[in-house]
């Protein structure tokens, strides 16, 4: 059996809104399947199973609002007991959604309550067991279910609008950028003819829908240095960076109306430039229409973004906590370069690099920069 | 394709693109990027709706001279004029 918890999907979130449940109890799950959408501060979330197996019970309706580590559904795991031969619990789970703590308490518990609390908890929905007592001898009273309807079901109403939690969202997650992570920014110049080149070539060639965008000549470059300097691939977790097997390359898209998110494009390294245009063209729509799943959410590894299009000369960005680097791109101009003895103009952008200094020093980080440069220049090899 | 015709098929278009702007008021003859929150992703899918929608394919040596309004209509005419044909069952 496997408990599915309510995820933290983003190093700020405290607490998720189910949706919608994808499966229903009974119904058989594959891992990596959707199994539910949450929704956060930022996005409506399809979040994924990571075990296969069959949906046993669902503990928090759609519409509730819990905090992340909630237990959400239970899902029994072939070869093993199901559920309902188990010995059952000395009461029934809660049929609200509750703090983690107060859920835990009351497994086990004896309920002792007044008529008028059975009368209202029976009206609201309120599992008795999960409700703490005030009154003698723990016995609860009809104040403390109403109590327990307002910590549990805060009304939607009184939430604050999606832009207002976007903008909490990330003033939560760079402010703790800026309190916790020692950065140091580097940049780079880099000439940009050989990639724009070869990509006008390659663009010419395809139909319209399969064109790139430079952005992800940039995206790959960057997944592809991370091998050469695999600590800036990395988290700072407990007092120390955990490196990451897998290059995930977290991409900042702006939204509609402010705010930003930057999801995972998944396995970046490995992927083919056509593969990773669907991938960015499918994540940006979603991320816009506020659609986007659990790992993308969870995995990034490294942001990269682009405010080169929005018009900034170069970044000098916030980590992502707890990832340890982003590497920003300014906008792409047309610069006095010598070239073969002579100057002459030609495109080209700055990239930049914030890291953090627990992780890594300057000397690394410039030659990730450069490791960035080189892959660039050989785009046919990306 | 009478003009007004095609200006509304790429306000249409456009609306898709930038939900939050009313492009009904947009200028004719001002920049595009001036009025309107776009990127390259946006163009991108731009240039697929008007491949989709008028069977004009504007290669990316052509962007440039897509500014505004105006220029997108007298380039889309100007194609169509080339032989390039709205695809069969798109928006009318």
């Amino acid at each position: 059996m496997a408990d599915f918890l309510m995820p933290i999907l983003g190093a700020h979130m405290t607490e998720g809104t189910v949706v919608t449940w994808r499966k229903q109890p009974g119904e058989r799950v594959e891992r990596g399947e959707i199994i539910v959408e949450v929704e956060t501060d930022k996005a409506t979330v399809e979040v994924e199973s990571f075990v296969a197996g069959t949906v046993e019970m669902i503990l928090v309706d759609e519409g509730r609002k819990v905090p992340v580590g909630t237990l959400l559904a239970v899902i029994g795991v072939e070869g093993e007991q199901p559920v309902a031969a188990r010995p059952a619990p000395a009461v029934p789970l809660p049929s609200v959604a509750l703090p983690a703590p107060a859920a835990a308490k009351a497994l086990g518990a004896r309920v002792r309550a007044s008529p008028a609390a059975k009368q209202l908890a029976q009206e609201l929905g309120v599992e008795l067991s999960t409700v703490t007592g005030t009154g003698p001898e723990g016995r609860i009273t009809r104040e403390d279910v109403e109590q327990a309807v307002r910590v549990t079901a805060r009304p939607l109403e009184e939430a604050p609008d999606r832009q207002t939690r976007m903008r909490q969202a990330i003033a939560a997650a760079m402010s703790r950028s800026a309190r916790e992570i020692p950065h140091f920014h580097l940049a780079r110049d880099i000439d940009m003819s050989s990639p724009t080149a070869w990509l006008a070539e390659e663009n010419e060639r395809k139909p319209v829908a399969e064109r790139l965008l430079y952005v992800v000549l940039l995206i790959k470059a960057t997944a592809l240095a991370l091998r050469e300097v695999p600590e800036l691939n990395g988290r700072w977790i407990e007092g120390r960076v955990v490196e990451n097997r897998a290059v995930n390359v977290g991409v900042a898209i702006s939204l509609r109306g402010g705010g930003l998110v930057a999801p995972a494009l998944l396995g970046t390294d490995r992927r083919t430039l056509d593969d990773l245009m669907r991938g960015f063209r499918d994540l940006v729509q979603r991320a816009r229409a506020g659609s986007l799943r659990g790992l993308e959410i969870t995995e990034p590894t490294i942001t990269v973004t682009n405010l080169g299009e929005a018009g900034a000369d170069s970044v000098f960005g916030l980590i992502y906590p707890p990832q340890v680097a982003l590497v920003g791109f300014g906008r792409m101009t047309e610069r006095a370069q010598i070239y073969n003895g002579e100057i002459t103009p030609r495109p080209a952008i700055t990239a930049s690099l914030s890291a953090d200094h627990r992780v890594v020093d300057g000397h690394r980080g410039s030659l990730f920069l450069g490791a960035i440069d080189r892959m660039l220049q050989e785009p046919n090899r990306l | 394709m009478r003009d007004e015709e095609i200006i509304e098929r790429l306000l249409g278009i456009l609306e898709e693109l930038a939900p939050e702007a009313d492009v009904r008021q947009l200028k004719r003859d001002v920049r595009l990027r001036d009025q309107l929150d776009i990127d390259s992703m946006d163009l991108l899918n731009f240039v697929i709706a008007v491949d989709e929608q008028f069977g004009v394919d504007i290669p990316e040596r052509d962007y440039p001279k897509l500014r505004t309004l105006n220029d997108l209509v007298r380039y889309v005419e100007a194609r169509l004029g080339d032989g390039a044909s709205p695809e069969p069952g798109s928006a009318d």
